[in-house]
């Protein structure tokens, strides 16, 4: 081997320690310090609160945010969604989707840095674990201090308040599938379903591994979302970024020397440790960060001490890093694309919640055999008619048969049909008609049902056919 | 095994080729928390659960489960639930279980699956029969009677209907007569002549009269045929009868409706029965 070959091999053994990924084998001590984004966060993490108090709202005497599976129900103040209703669950899927993509095409991971579950819980933990354990020099002190009677009693305040915030979860979560105040004497007495117990259980361990212990793993290697986000970034996009030109060459203040030579970076390492994620953002977006500008207060706070402009991280696109002109956020073609459906999506959605029908009819005609017979020569086809009444009173309807003359209309229950509330009981209906009254073998017929007897007029149409011999 | 992956750091397996080490990084850890994880799932599964083939069986496992055991179970549980309506079922007046919308409902839904496995093989899915061989069961034609209380009779007893075969009681001429006559009587052009002839021939004694009918035996002045409307279907109907003994009359027509009692609880027959009732000529 020559020595320039040895030397390029050297190089990569130099490069392969940036390669060094964590996986988990250390754990991130962020500090944290006050700012402006430090703010915002705690703003966005409040929003949660929402999450622990909704299942206690009433509403018309229940619960006014309920997922109720048993009955396939789904109640949202006074609207029921029932499943015949979820294809709108298609469009608030594209309508979560799409705001995702739009923002992140905007602003970056936004939803990370911010809003998400797994930042939101896990800077709870670690806000607990400061106070009780100290700041990170001191809690990596106490990580590898031995066991004394100090460090048990701050491990267990600390698991034991980690654990209240996952229990608090998993009672929170479960209660939005069943009665709220119930859940509570049910879990209390131990008198809770098995399912009950499950989703409980299962939330506890994952709340308090995920964001007790595995954090920014978590986002590293469990959640698809960050690398589906990572696609989103374009040239475009304002992300938390370190200014390369204004920051170097790094290097150290020291008394009395110039810095003329140098770049504004101090090199004093502040925004790689408040980063929850482990991150060196001066190396440039990784698929670390989760753009939660805790950098650029950190920076910010050091360029305000050494007497220096603020903003040597700050948000910024490529293109205004390069000196390029930044076009519009409207007028950027993805921006209008992702503007068009989430206004179609939101269209639908609005249109679906205004139109949701009270009564779902559907008729079904006999396949075997498609028609009969009957001694006296007439034609008799039969029909299963499925009618969910959605409204919580029962309704009474007549029925009748549009498009085939004469038709002699049989059902077993007499003329009315009574659809009892919130349910669904099939009833066959039979059509007679004499043969000779026939065309066609196929012919198209109308079903009409009509209530009566409420206040709002209700009329459902369906359409299905007549069957008869080939003429 | 080191514990940290640094490639920088990490002491190698002691070989090296042309200055590449090979260095001994250990797994990440999830990888190796799930591995120990997965064998000692896989011991504690091998002693619960059967799962070691041995030589004429499997080892039964601490917990005895079996999947024929576990079926029974579900089995069981489903006929718990629904013992009360059953119940309900086996008390019920048939025409009170008829005019119950729900109740009715029930029977016919689980009759559904019944009719499946006893009912269809000959009858169709949707009762529709097949022409000549079995008869259709939407209809509003009888043989026995449309109402409840028959088609429970019908369905535990079983049914073998009979006709003589007449080809040695009467002669050429007279078969076609009386073929004409049942033909021309599906259209409702009948003439006194023929059914002169009918009631002569002995035709009435089953048949009724007026051709009408009878029990168990068909109405002939309807647009509904047993074994077929044609020409040459009525004359074999006619020469060699229903249900003689084959040995005797080869070309004999067959029409036998097994009895379900004792394969078949009271209930389940009942349940059946508004399912044939419902399908669309219950009387």
């Amino acid at each position: 081997m020559s020595k320039q070959e040895y030397k390029e091999l050297e190089q990569l053994y130099t490069d392969a320690s940036h390669w060094s990924i964590n996986a988990g084998d250390e754990t991130i001590h962020a500090k944290r310090i006050a700012g402006r984004f430090r703010s915002y966060k705690w703003y966005a993490s409040s929003l949660w609160l929402l999450f622990f108090i909704t299942p206690y709202f009433r509403w018309e005497g229940q619960q006014a945010i309920l997922f109720d599976i048993p009955h396939r129900q789904f109640h949202f103040w006074s609207l029921t969604i029932w499943p015949q209703d979820v294809w709108m669950l298609s469009l608030v899927l594209i309508l979560l989707a799409i705001t995702l993509f739009a923002v992140t095409a905007i602003a970056g991971r936004v939803w990370c840095g911010y809003f998400c579950f797994q930042t939101v819980w896990t800077d709870w933990f670690t806000w607990l674990e400061n106070r009780i354990e100290g700041n990170p020099i001191q809690r990596r002190k106490l990580d590898a201090a031995p066991w004394t009677a100090r460090k048990i009693r701050l491990k267990l305040t600390k698991h034991s308040l980690w654990l209240i915030i996952s229990i608090l979860t998993g009672v929170t979560f479960t209660a939005y599938f069943t009665d709220a105040y119930q859940l509570w004497v049910d879990y209390l007495s131990l008198q809770a379903a098995l399912i009950a117990w499950i989703v409980l259980a299962s939330f506890i361990f994952f709340t308090y591994v995920f964001a007790g212990f595995m954090r920014e793993q978590v986002c590293f290697w469990l959640c698809p979302y960050a690398r589906i986000q990572s696609v989103m970034v374009d040239k475009d996009t304002e992300l938390p970024t370190y200014d390369l030109a204004r920051g170097e060459p790094r290097g150290k203040v020291h008394r009395n020397a110039s810095t003329e030579q140098k770049g504004d970076c101090i090199d004093c390492r502040l925004c790689v440790g408040v980063c929850p994620t482990g991150v060196d953002i001066r190396e440039g977006m990784q698929e670390g960060c989760i753009t939660c500008g805790m950098c650029i207060d950190a920076c910010d706070s050091i360029m305000d001490k050494v007497k220096r402009p603020r903003g040597l991280i700050r948000y910024a696109s490529r293109k205004e890093l390069n000196g390029q002109p930044l076009p519009a956020v409207f007028k950027r073609p993805r921006v209008i694309t992702y503007g068009i459906i989430l206004f179609l999506s939101t269209a639908g959605i609005i249109y679906g919640l205004t139109h949701i029908p009270p009564v779902e009819l559907s008729v079904v005609h006999e396949r075997q055999p498609l028609f009969t017979q009957m001694s006296d020569g007439s034609i008799q086809n039969k029909y299963t008619i499925k009618a969910v009444n959605k409204t919580t009173q029962a309704l009474k309807f007549h029925l009748r048969v549009t498009g085939l003359d004469g038709v002699d209309v049989r059902m077993p229950d007499g003329d009315i049909i009574t659809l009892q509330a919130e349910g669904t009981i099939p009833f066959h209906v039979f059509l007679r008609v004499k043969a000779s009254q026939l065309k066609k073998k196929k012919t198209k017929i109308r079903f009409i049902l009509e209530s009566f007897d409420t206040i709002d007029k209700m009329k459902l149409k369906k359409r299905s056919v007549f069957i008869g011999p080939a003429q | 095994m080191a514990k940290q992956n640094k490639p920088q750091q990490v002491p190698d397996t002691g070989y090296e080729w042309d200055g590449i080490r090979e260095l001994t990084n250990p797994p990440p850890r999830w990888w190796m928390i799930s591995f120990h994880a997965s064998w000692i799932f896989c011991v504690i599964y091998f002693i619960l659960y059967p799962s070691i083939p041995l030589i004429h069986d499997s080892n039964k496992g601490l917990l005895g489960w079996t999947q024929i055991k576990e079926f029974k179970e579900a089995v069981a549980e489903n006929d718990a639930i629904k013992a009360p309506y059953l119940k309900k079922i086996a008390e019920m007046d048939n025409q009170a279980l008829l005019a119950d919308p729900a109740m009715r409902n029930f029977a016919e839904s689980s009759a559904k699956a019944i009719f499946g496995d006893f009912c269809a093989g000959c009858h169709g899915a949707g009762g529709q029969g097949a022409l000549g061989l079995f008869p259709n069961l939407s209809d509003d034609n009888w043989l026995y009677g449309g109402d409840l209380d028959t088609i429970i009779e019908t369905i535990t007893d079983g049914r073998e209907g009979s006709m003589p075969a007449h080809i040695e009681m009467i002669d050429e001429a007279g078969i076609n007569t009386l073929t004409d006559f049942v033909i021309a009587s599906s259209q409702g052009k009948a003439t006194p002549e023929g059914l002169a002839y009918f009631n002569e021939a002995g035709c009435a004694d089953c048949h009724g009269e007026n051709a009408a009918g009878g029990d168990g035996a068909p109405n002939l002045t309807d647009t509904i045929w047993r074994f077929g409307s044609s020409r040459d279907e009525v004359l074999r109907t006619i020469r060699y009868g229903v249900n003689e003994d084959p040995e005797d009359v080869p070309q004999t027509r067959i029409a036998k409706m097994p009895a379900f009692e004792g394969k078949l609880s009271p209930e389940s027959i009942k349940m059946l029965a508004v399912k044939v009732h419902q399908l669309g000529g219950g009387k």
